[in-house]
Parts: structure tokens; sequence; C-alpha cells
């Protein structure tokens, strides 16, 4: 019950005279309603992680690439992660 | 899928599967306390690629699992209310109560509707100006702030009508109570990141003092698991016990403050009694006072004959980690998704409903 999964923000509406902040999320192409009350910080492009319709955090992008540093130990970093990488290093 | 795909990347997960078999020398038993980690871990096949000497003990976090007959009860008594209409998260519906459960309660008649969002059911309320709606509102820390977002929502928009069951229980107070348990063979937790998103770690930092047992804050992919495994073992190999944050990419170390101050708005700590476990002191929230105009328990009558259970249920040691689920002389026999003698059978996160699904029963004892 605690599933939560990261969606990119396509758009924000503002409710209440921007009291209020409801996103339209991308989960992998899907999209869906989320409330931004728990991160009004997070904008457009941003990924947030969505619990029940409300987004409980924004993600991370520089914790989240840490984790390429295991092929790049084991030797295993190949041209796909490479590209991986940089592209989430960009993004 | 960005941020999901490469935490599932079958490189990487070998890669930290390697540096797990170098260092890991003695036994050890490690907690995931999450049902969510429990069923990501059963499904991606990991608990057969640690090393033999690597158990991992499921935990409690299920709160479906947790939630007390009697309010399981109460929730198919108001199902069965004609001017009500009962919303609830899916996993509840095929809960079995002392009777019946929601789902045949729904087939008997009662309003029950199955919702993603906690914030649909007051739109439903909105629809339904002459109806009472009611959500039953369980879950961890990390859906608090969703349930109480949604009485904050009502009280904003002058809705009457809505109100939430509400079940709320916490993570540290569990813990806290499986490790005073005199039978704990639990030498380290995978704390539950996503409650951690919300809360912060710093609730752990005495769990770790008092029973001198490493914690890690970890996340729900096969990637976060086992690296989640691999900074406990080193830590227990090296004698020492630390709070670390695995789930770093969510989990900031005070958590997410907007969501802390909903809750405090509207909840409280309470008592709780937790199915299968027992009372457990200040382990979940209640609405407040202030707020008791959408406490369902407060704002219906609610009168209902003493809960029962099937006393041949095991999930209490289940979920204490005292027994895995396929050690129950009634998994999939007696027990089973379609016809439970207890929630964990039935949850999308009960550590039971894994090893059925997952066919783990047949695989040898690891």
């Amino acid at each position: 019950m605690c599933l939560a999964i990261p969606g990119k923000i396509q758009s924000i509406d503002l409710l209440y005279g921007g009291a209020v902040k409801i996103a339209k999320v991308s989960f992998g192409g899907i999209i869906k309603e989320a409330s931004l009350e728990m991160v009004p910080t997070a904008d457009v492009g941003d990924y947030v992680l969505v619990h029940v319709g409300v987004a409980i955090s924004k993600v991370n992008e520089e914790e989240a690439a840490k984790v390429f540093s295991y092929l790049r130990e084991a030797g295993e970093l190949d041209e796909l992660y490479d590209t991986e990488l940089n592209s989430l290093i960009k993004n | 899928m960005k941020y999901v795909s490469e935490f599932r990347s079958p490189e990487i997960v070998d890669a930290i599967l390697k540096e797990i078999q170098q260092i890991v020398k003695g036994t050890w038993n490690i907690m995931e306390v999450c049902g969510g980690q429990t069923h990501s871990l059963v499904k991606n096949g990991l608990l057969n690629m640690l090393p033999p000497n690597i158990q991992m003990i499921h935990g409690p976090g299920c709160p479906v699992c947790v939630t007390p007959v009697s309010l399981i009860d109460k929730a198919v008594h108001l199902a069965m209310e004609k001017n009500v209409i009962l919303c609830s998260f899916g996993d509840m519906i095929r809960v079995p109560g002392s009777g019946m459960s929601l789902l045949e309660a729904k087939s008997k008649g009662g309003d029950v509707r199955i919702l993603y969002s906690p914030l649909e059911a007051v739109k439903i309320a909105k629809e339904n100006p002459d109806r009472e709606v009611v959500f039953f509102a369980v879950g961890f820390e990390t859906t608090a702030p969703a349930n109480a977002l949604s009485v904050v929502h009502a009280h904003r928009d002058g809705v009457k009508n809505y109100s939430i069951l509400t079940s709320h229980v916490l993570v540290p107070p569990a813990m806290e109570a499986i490790m005073s348990d005199d039978d704990c063979r639990v030498d380290a937790f995978l704390a539950a990141g996503h409650v951690c998103a919300i809360m912060g770690i710093s609730e752990y930092y005495p769990l770790v003092e008092k029973y001198k047992i490493p914690i890690v804050v970890t996340g729900f992919e096969p990637v976060d698991l086992l690296e989640g495994i691999l900074m406990t073992v080193k830590q227990l190999e090296a004698g020492v016990y630390k709070l670390e944050n695995q789930y770093t990419r969510v989990v900031e170390a005070e958590g997410n403050k907007n969501a802390i101050a909903t809750i405090d708005k509207i909840f409280e700590v309470t008592n709780r009694e937790w199915r299968g476990i027992g009372n457990i002191p200040f382990s979940g929230y209640a609405v407040k006072e202030i707020y008791s105009a959408y406490d369902a328990n407060k704002k219906f009558n609610i009168n209902i004959e003493e809960a029962h259970e099937d006393p041949t249920c095991l999930s209490g040691d289940v979920m204490k980690g005292k027994i895995k689920p396929h050690q129950c002389p009634n998994f999939g026999t007696k027990c089973t998704p379609v016809k439970p003698l207890g929630a964990p059978m039935v949850s999308s996160e009960g550590a039971c409903a894994a090893y059925y699904h997952y066919n783990l029963a047949t695989v040898e004892e690891i």
C-alpha cells in the first residue's frame, strides 16, 4: 500500500487562486492527476513520486545517478549505460 | 521508464550481488519492514539469488494486514447502511471480517466503491450531497498525508457529508515491539523508504542505539533492495550499527515538512490494536477532536458485535517474522486468496499472498 511511482510533471493547474497546484503527471506515457500540495516547489519537467494521488517527494536526479557507479567499479559500464548515464545527468 | 528501469538493471543487480557474496561471512537475519519490499524481493526472485546465510525475514509493514477485524466489521456495517457510500482502497475489500468482507457487502447491495485516492472520495461527496461518504482510511505514514489532505479539502470546501474511518499505524513503534520480543531473531532492518520520505529518518536513531542494530532506509526496486542489503551486511560484518540511507534519491533526512504539517493538523498519535500482533502503545493516528465532524467513528453510532477471527490463522507469527508463510499448516489448503483465513493472504503487500502468487512455497527453505 505504500506503493509510490515516479512520474514526470507535464502541466500544472492552479486552483483556489494559486493556493493549490494539481499536476498532470506522466508515468511512462500514462497520464494521471496528482496534487502537488506536499511538494509546492515541483515544476513542469520535474520527476515526482506519487502515492494515492498525492506527490510526496521530488526525485533527486544527482542521487539517482549514483547507482551507475556500481557498473563503473565493476568495469561493466558499457556503451548503453554510458548513454543512459549521460541522459540522466543532462535531464 | 526513467527512475524505474535503471533500478531493475540485471547488470547492476549482478554487480551488487557479487559484492554481497564477497563480503558476507556470518549468518544474518535481516527484516524488511515494508510489505511492498517483501513483494519486490519475492516477485523479482531476489530471495533465491542471495547467499544462503542471508535470511530475509518479512515484517509487519502491510497496513491492510494489521487493520483490526473490529474496524473491518465497522466498515462493512456502514457499507450496508442505505445512505452511505463506503469508499476504500482496493486492497481492503477482500479482507475477511468477522462476518463478511467489503466485497461480500458490495455483492449484497452495499454501495462500496474502490478508489485510487482519498481525494476522489471528497469529489464523490460533493456530487452526492444527500448521502454520507465514508473513506476507509488505512495506511502507514506514507498514506497519512493524503488521507489528512482529504479532510483539509472537505473542511475548506464546506463538505459536511464526508468522513474517514481511520486505522492509521506507525512503523517505528512496530519495530520496537518486534525488537522487544524475547524470541526476536532480527539482526538488522531495512526501513521502509516511502514512510521515511514523509517522516524523515531521525525517528530510527533511538532504535539503533537501544538495540544496537543496523537500520538502512531502503527503496523498493531490485537494485535498491540489494544495495540496502549490501549496506546492512557491511555493517554486520564490521560489527558496527548505524542508521544509513540507501534511498537518497527520494528520502531527505528531515522528511517532507509540508506532509508532516498536514498530518499534524488533522491527526494525533494514539494507541492502536494491530491485527495478529495486539495493542502497541502510541502506534497510530486518530482524527483530532477539533476535526471530529470528519471522524466516522464519532459521526456514526456503530454498534457491532464483538469481533472474532479464525483462531487457526497464524498471520501474527508470520508478521512478527517467527514463521515463513508456507510454514503455516493452512497455507494453500484451508487458506487461499479466494478463501482467506487472514489478511496477509489477500493484501497486495501480504507476505502469504506473495509466497502464494509467486509459488515460493515449492522452493526449498533457503
